[in-house]
């Protein structure tokens, strides 16, 4: 008997259309627990690093955390892994909302696909019946409204259905995974659904999902929702009210916007407006939301409220939380109401709410700067406002300029030539970032912005304060219940970290604090991502309901597996360096793991490399960012190690020396 | 005239953010053993959830109807028209709501019925947005047991037929429900 895991995946070959549901191995779970962790090991053993995104070779994973279904609270994330098309490394995006629960519901814990379906298909999970049905009537269709049509036609209402649009079918290279009000958003897996022909996955569950120690659970749990409603009463003070409460900010609730729009930046990562918050806008904006708005709303066995119903006058209703309430308004410089009509377009075309303006609005900007032409954007509209519109529908479409742009500003810049490069400059990893450029570097985001896997900001930080607390009383009352911190050191941090004097960045803190500060907030993404609790009651924000402590006790009550907090601190060391090691075989080096270089206007070069320096260290990695082989020999990943040989990579002549020398040469 | 327990959940469907949380802790509880697993087809109640038209009602099943009604009715509130039966507590045989997965057989609400007895039901327990309450309310009751009307009625029957069927006549029915 398996416990909160079902212990079935579903293996789908596309190009055979063979479905066949097979066992697992409980070891694994122990070994990975589940989600991110076992979708790392599926990847490390049938995707081999020459292997592109869009090859029918390339494997897609949808898979439900290790607690999806089980009674734990915001245990809804659906863990999508594959090799991303922008990046061309190992990509995990993740969504919320109802799909994952229904899936174990449905007796699996992953639906594992390979192959390239010959025509367009969707995928229907109904318990144990599975078929791959034609879905020719569904081409074109938005990702919001092939949901609707997929359960009308299979009459299940309560059928979940993820799905991408015409973004995905066409292969945007940031195309995203639509359901209900979640998305999975970053790196391009929409595409690669597309490249396989997949229109969407419905699923139906009514079976009984098992847990091990039951009493035990519910107690823990019970304990989870009494801390959660305090908590959410007792916002932290001298916070930012966006970040003040747990969820992911909240963007749908609050409307006062002048923290956003004067510290991001506007158009293509550009321009800082300072001033620009006026008692005009907030009273524009806020009728805007409030004329838009249905309600609040949650994903599957959550209290809070992230997203909202957004209805735009003359358009369909769609879903929206967080951030990207303003990315389409702040890339095209204009007003809440276009960003929210707008993005319900997008949504239905299913693209990414970070990179899809960023893009257009560097677009923009090469037709500005002469690199591109108008004959390139001939037939484009004369406002401001309909020339996104028609951009946006160039780009998911692939039609002229469209084309190019659809790959992202990186790959853009690449193909445009003519120095756009400079214009694709808010990137890491060839990945588009939010659109934040800021004064002196700061060390602790100095390492979570180089050292992230995801290359997503939002998926490495959360527990640690984003900036010091202004007097001493603040910082001793933060830390007098500070109980998730695992460290006292940390807070001593708190305490002493200042903007001003001995105790102010960049030199403090010091680089051996940061590691272990950015150690432990990545940590607990790497325990959410594998259990497919949400961030936004863990990882994310301050002093959350969810941490190193109960955690162990939580997966245990669930799974059966036995466990403390250092075997779970053990379990993460071992997902995230697989997790790695899948990007080491694909070329990622110490020579990738750089922020955008205009990201801080003040830069300090020798701290900086003091800095990635210990953080190695402090992870286990050699000086070029490779888990050495004794601490892969800890992890019980010999394996890797193995194969790291196999390839020379322990041999090699390390990247930074390679950079200095081509250096030289020019 | 006797008196009665009127057990309620308050239910505003304006507070609901359609979590399921309810049906999630209602399918755990009535696990045997408790909490031992979770399958939300299970729970007592359901919500009727579809955010693109905002309807968000979670309802908790009330008493098996044997037979579908003769006809059906559709509301519609403030410009929301909701599904035919959306407010109906039945199981009954026109939908597959309120059965058992597996056998089919009706399920009821019972207000999480415990030894010792719970505070409140769990799904009001575990809804944070209070969109569901508890409330009780003492009711008086009329005796609408009629005996010296029934008792001749029976004496009539046991004249006819003998006590020992009448009995066994009773015994079966009240085993059929």
């Amino acid at each position: 008997m398996r416990y909160a895991e079902t212990g079935y995946n579903l293996e789908i070959d596309l190009t055979r259309g063979n479905i066949e549901k097979v066992e697992t191995d409980p070891r694994d779970t122990e070994l990975y627990l589940g989600g991110l962790g076992t979708n790392a090991k599926i990847i490390w053993d049938r995707v081999p690093p020459e292997t592109d995104a869009f090859a029918p070779e390339n494997v897609l994973i949808f898979s439900a955390g290790l607690l999806c279904g089980t009674p734990a609270t915001s245990a809804n994330r659906t863990i999508v892994t594959s090799i991303s098309p922008q990046t061309k490394l190992f990509q995990y995006s993740m969504m919320g909302g109802f799909w994952a629960p229904e899936l174990k519901l449905a007796g699996y814990d992953k639906v594992i696909m390979r192959g390239k379906a010959p025509n367009l298909v969707y995928i229907w999970i109904n318990n144990d019946k599975v078929e791959i049905r034609d879905a020719s009537h569904l081409q074109g269709k938005g990702a919001v409204e092939t949901q609707e049509l997929i359960k009308a036609e299979l009459n299940e209402p309560k059928a979940q259905v993820a799905a991408i649009g015409l973004a995905g079918e066409n292969r945007v290279f940031f195309a995203s995974i639509e359901q209900a009000r979640a998305s999975c958003s970053r790196g391009g897996l929409g595409a690669v659904m597309g490249s396989k022909n997949v229109k969407a996955i419905a699923v139906r569950g009514t079976k009984d999902l098992y847990i091990a120690k039951p009493a035990e659970l519910i107690g823990l749990i019970n304990e989870v929702l009494e801390y959660t409603k305090w908590r959410n009463e007792h916002p932290i003070p001298n916070y930012m009210p966006i970040l003040a409460s747990l969820g992911s900010p909240q963007e749908m609730k609050h409307d006062d916007e002048k923290w956003h729009t004067e510290n991001f930046s506007w158009g293509n990562s550009r321009t800082r407006r300072r001033g620009f918050w006026n008692q005009d806008i907030a009273e524009d904006w806020k009728k805007t939301m409030e004329t838009m708005q249905g309600r609040l709303i949650s994903c599957f066995n959550c209290p809070n409220k992230c997203g909202a119903t957004l209805t735009p006058p003359g358009q369909p209703t769609y879903m929206m939380k967080c951030f990207t309430k303003l990315t389409y308004t702040m890339a095209a410089f204009s007003d809440l109401a276009f960003g929210l009509s707008i993005a319900q377009r997008a949504t239905e075309y299913g693209i990414d709410g970070y990179s899809g303006p960023q893009v257009m609005a560097f677009g923009f900007e090469l037709l500005e700067a002469g690199i591109l032409s108008d004959a390139d954007f001939a037939g484009m509209p004369e406002d401001n406002d309909g020339k996104f519109y028609w951009l946006l529908d160039r780009i998911v479409r692939r039609e002229g300029i469209g084309d190019i742009l659809a790959d992202g500003t990186y790959w853009a810049a690449e193909r445009i030539g003519k120095g756009a490069q400079a214009f694709a400059h808010n990137n890491i990893r060839k990945h588009e970032q939010l659109p934040l450029k800021l004064g002196t570097m700061d060390p602790i985001y100095y390492l979570l912005y180089c050292c992230n896997e995801k290359a997503t900001v939002t998926q490495i930080e959360g527990n640690f304060p984003q900036a010091p607390f202004r007097t001493q009383e603040e910082k001793d009352a933060f830390v007098s219940d500070w109980f998730q911190c695992p460290s006292e050191r940390i807070k001593e941090v708190v305490q002493k970290w200042s903007f001003k004097g001995e105790f102010a960045g960049p030199y403090y803190p010091t680089p051996e604090m940061c590691s272990e500060i950015v150690d432990w907030q990545e940590r607990m993404h790497y325990v959410d991502d594998c259990v497919g609790i949400c961030a936004g009651m863990s990882a994310f924000p301050l002093k959350p309901p969810y941490h190193l402590f109960n955690y162990p006790k939580i997966i245990s009550a669930a799974s059966g597996i036995e466990m403390d907090t250092d075997e779970l601190v053990k379990i993460t060391k071992r997902v995230r360096n697989l997790v790695r090691a899948n990007n080491i075989i694909r070329g990622l080096r110490r020579v990738d793991e750089v922020p955008p270089e205009d990201h801080w206007n003040k830069r300090f070069p020798e701290l900086e490399k003091e800095l990635l320096d210990t953080y190695y260290k402090y992870k286990g990695w050699n000086n070029d960012g490779v888990p050495t082989k004794e601490f892969l020999h800890e992890l019980n990943l010999d394996y890797v190690a193995e194969d790291f040989e196999k390839r020379g990579i322990y041999s090699e002549t390390p990247s930074y020396e390679l950079a200095a020398q081509k250096e030289k040469e020019v | 005239m006797g008196k009665k327990i009127v057990k309620i959940i308050k239910i505003d469907a304006n507070k609901c953010n359609g979590c399921r949380a309810c049906e999630v802790i209602c399918a755990a509880f009535h696990a045997t053993p408790k909490y031992s697993s979770v399958n939300p087809a299970r729970s007592r109640i359901q919500m009727m959830r579809d955010p693109m038209r905002d309807i968000f009602v979670p309802v908790y099943a009330g008493e098996l109807a044997k037979a579908e009604c003769m006809g059906r009715n559709v509301y519609i509130m403030d410009g929301r028209q909701y599904d035919e039966c959306s407010f109906c507590r039945s199981a009954c045989p026109s939908r597959d709501l309120f059965k058992e997965p597996d056998s089919k057989l009706p399920l009821k609400c019972d207000m999480c019925e415990d030894d010792p007895p719970q505070e409140e039901p769990l799904c009001v327990k575990w809804c944070l947005e209070d969109a569901l309450t508890y409330e009780e309310r003492e009711e008086e009751v009329e005796d609408d047991v009629k005996s010296d009307e029934m008792e001749m009625g029976i004496k009539a029957l046991v004249d006819k037929y003998g006590l020992d069927n009448v009995v066994d006549t009773m015994a079966r029915m009240s085993e059929k429900g």
